[in-house]
């Protein structure tokens, strides 16, 4: 572990990306994962540790028209129990119903869990098939980044180091979306994912419309089912289609043998568990 | 040596100021300068609840918290549970249950079982063990620990 010379806590986003533009930073939020990766040397502090739990304009769940806007602070355990996220955004609920366990929920922000960019970061996935978007902050401005562009690798984002991630905005989802959220691995609690899978669409008489898929733990970063997506838009939702979806998405996933599963199981896992969410949305 | 920083912050209702490493975890502050052992080392890692403590309102793995960040906030810990009249009903419930054995998690144990209930004071046998997700126990089993919890929820 190296040094760290300074450690700021700034109380506004205009402060922290002040600090960032003046120099190598590392920024902790709930520091369930930063604690554990300086730890272990897999991360080394810069000479700048900055606190950004202090910051107000972070934290929260809005709502503005058609956008949700879901501050970076907010905890997994806010997530399982706000009421618009419950209303508008069912799955990311479902989620977080399913994340680590109530001490880690509480800590655990979804900020760092999108910064942290693990292809198994179970946020991610219900937020990337709501097509959602990150909001980045510098000293320059702030721009818009869709959360399905934004990793390039396992830990990495095309976050500048200069930038902080303020927020997460999202367009209010169809009227009648349904969608649900799978996560596989050995146990049911404190379990990094072997697969994951969000989907949803509006199924209106039977057919299927305003598909997004979203898989995790499957690819070196959370991915979009494109092709999945493609063959279930526009059909009749029944036994036939819900077993093709099963197959492309197992198809369309690129998952690696690990120490936690292998590629085999996880194709499989995927197959179930897209075909699971389809038979409960349909 | 990491920067040290001054923090001044609540522990069981006493203001206290230490000087910390900017890097230090919350649990190892607690044990070595305030001399706050109840909270546990046992995995390091978030796996295990044995270093639960509660930070404004919410527990947290304190293995996993910056020290740093405990300034200004209110913590509550196992040391603080007691009162003046004699052990917290949930204490007394571990103790009549047999919900000890060698004793490591129960404080980590008992100091989650507190925000559970204080969420949910009325919770079923499915909410208390979902609740207690994230504390190991190698000793007891579980089931002296959870009856232990039914019967405080329920008097
Ligand atoms: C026991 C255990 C169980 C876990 N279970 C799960 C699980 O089930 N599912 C899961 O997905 N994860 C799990 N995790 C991983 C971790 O808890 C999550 O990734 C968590 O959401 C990280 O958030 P944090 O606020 O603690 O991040 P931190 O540790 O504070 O930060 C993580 C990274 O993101 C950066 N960062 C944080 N916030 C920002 C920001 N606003 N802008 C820019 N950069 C930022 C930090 O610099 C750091 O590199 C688990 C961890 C533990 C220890
Ligand atoms: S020591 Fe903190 S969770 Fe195990
Ligand atoms: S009583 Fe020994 S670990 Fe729980």
């Amino acid at each position: 572990m190296n040094t760290v010379e300074n450690y700021i806590a700034p109380g506004s986003i205009e402060e922290a990306a002040a600090a960032l533009a003046a120099g190598p930073v590392t920024i902790v939020a709930g520091g369930t994962d930063l604690m554990l990766q300086t730890g272990s040397g897999a991360i080394a502090y810069a000479k700048t540790l900055m606190n950004v739990r202090r910051i107000a304009e972070m934290q929260g769940v809005s709502i503005d028209g058609d956008t949700i806007r879901i501050g970076a602070l907010t905890t997994i355990t806010e997530l399982k129990s706000d009421a618009i996220i419950a209303e508008h955004l069912p799955v990311v609920a479902e989620m977080a119903d399913k994340f680590a366990s109530d001490q880690i929920r509480n800590a655990s922000t979804i900020g760092g869990n999108i910064c942290n960019a693990s292809p198994a970061g179970d946020g991610i996935v219900p937020l990337m098939m709501y097509g959602a978007d990150v909001v980045l902050a510098s000293a320059k401005g702030n721009r818009n980044v869709a959360l399905s562009e934004f990793f390039t690798g396992p830990g990495k984002t095309v976050k500048a180091d200069n930038e902080l991630l303020v927020a997460i905005e999202i367009a209010k989802p169809a009227a009648g979306f349904k969608g649900g959220f799978g996560k596989f691995g050995p146990r049911p609690a404190l379990e990094i994912a072997m697969a994951s899978v969000a989907l949803g669409g509006v199924v209106k008489d039977g057919v299927i419309s305003n598909v997004s898929v979203a898989f995790g733990a499957v690819g070196p970063t959370p991915m979009m089912g494109a092709k999945t997506t493609a063959l279930l838009e526009g059909k009749t939702l029944n036994e036939e289609t819900i077993s093709a979806a099963g197959e492309a998405a197992s198809e369309e996933v690129t998952p690696i043998d690990d120490v936690r599963a292998s590629a085999w199981y996880r194709r499989h896992l995927i197959r179930v568990m897209t075909e699971e969410i389809l038979n409960d949305v349909g | 040596m990491s920067a040290k920083i001054d923090i001044e912050f609540t522990v069981n209702g006493a203001v206290k100021q230490v000087t910390v490493p900017a890097t230090a975890s919350a649990l190892d502050m607690l044990r070595d300068q305030l001399d706050l052992k109840g909270a546990k080392e046992a995995c390091g890692e978030g796996e295990c609840g044995a270093c639960t403590v509660i930070v404004d309102g919410v527990s947290v793995c304190s293995c996993l918290s910056y020290a740093v960040d405990f300034d200004g906030r209110k913590i509550e810990t196992i040391e603080g549970v007691q009162s003046d009249e004699g052990l917290d009903p949930i204490q007394q419930a571990f103790v009549d249950y047999g919900a000890v054995q060698c004793g490591y998690c129960t404080p980590g144990m008992v100091m989650q079982v507190k925000h559970t209930l204080d969420k949910n004071p009325n919770p079923t046998k499915e909410e208390i063990q979902r609740g207690l997700e994230g504390n190991v126990c190698r000793c007891t089993g579980y089931s002296k620990i959870i009856d232990a919890v039914t019967e405080v929820a329920s008097s």
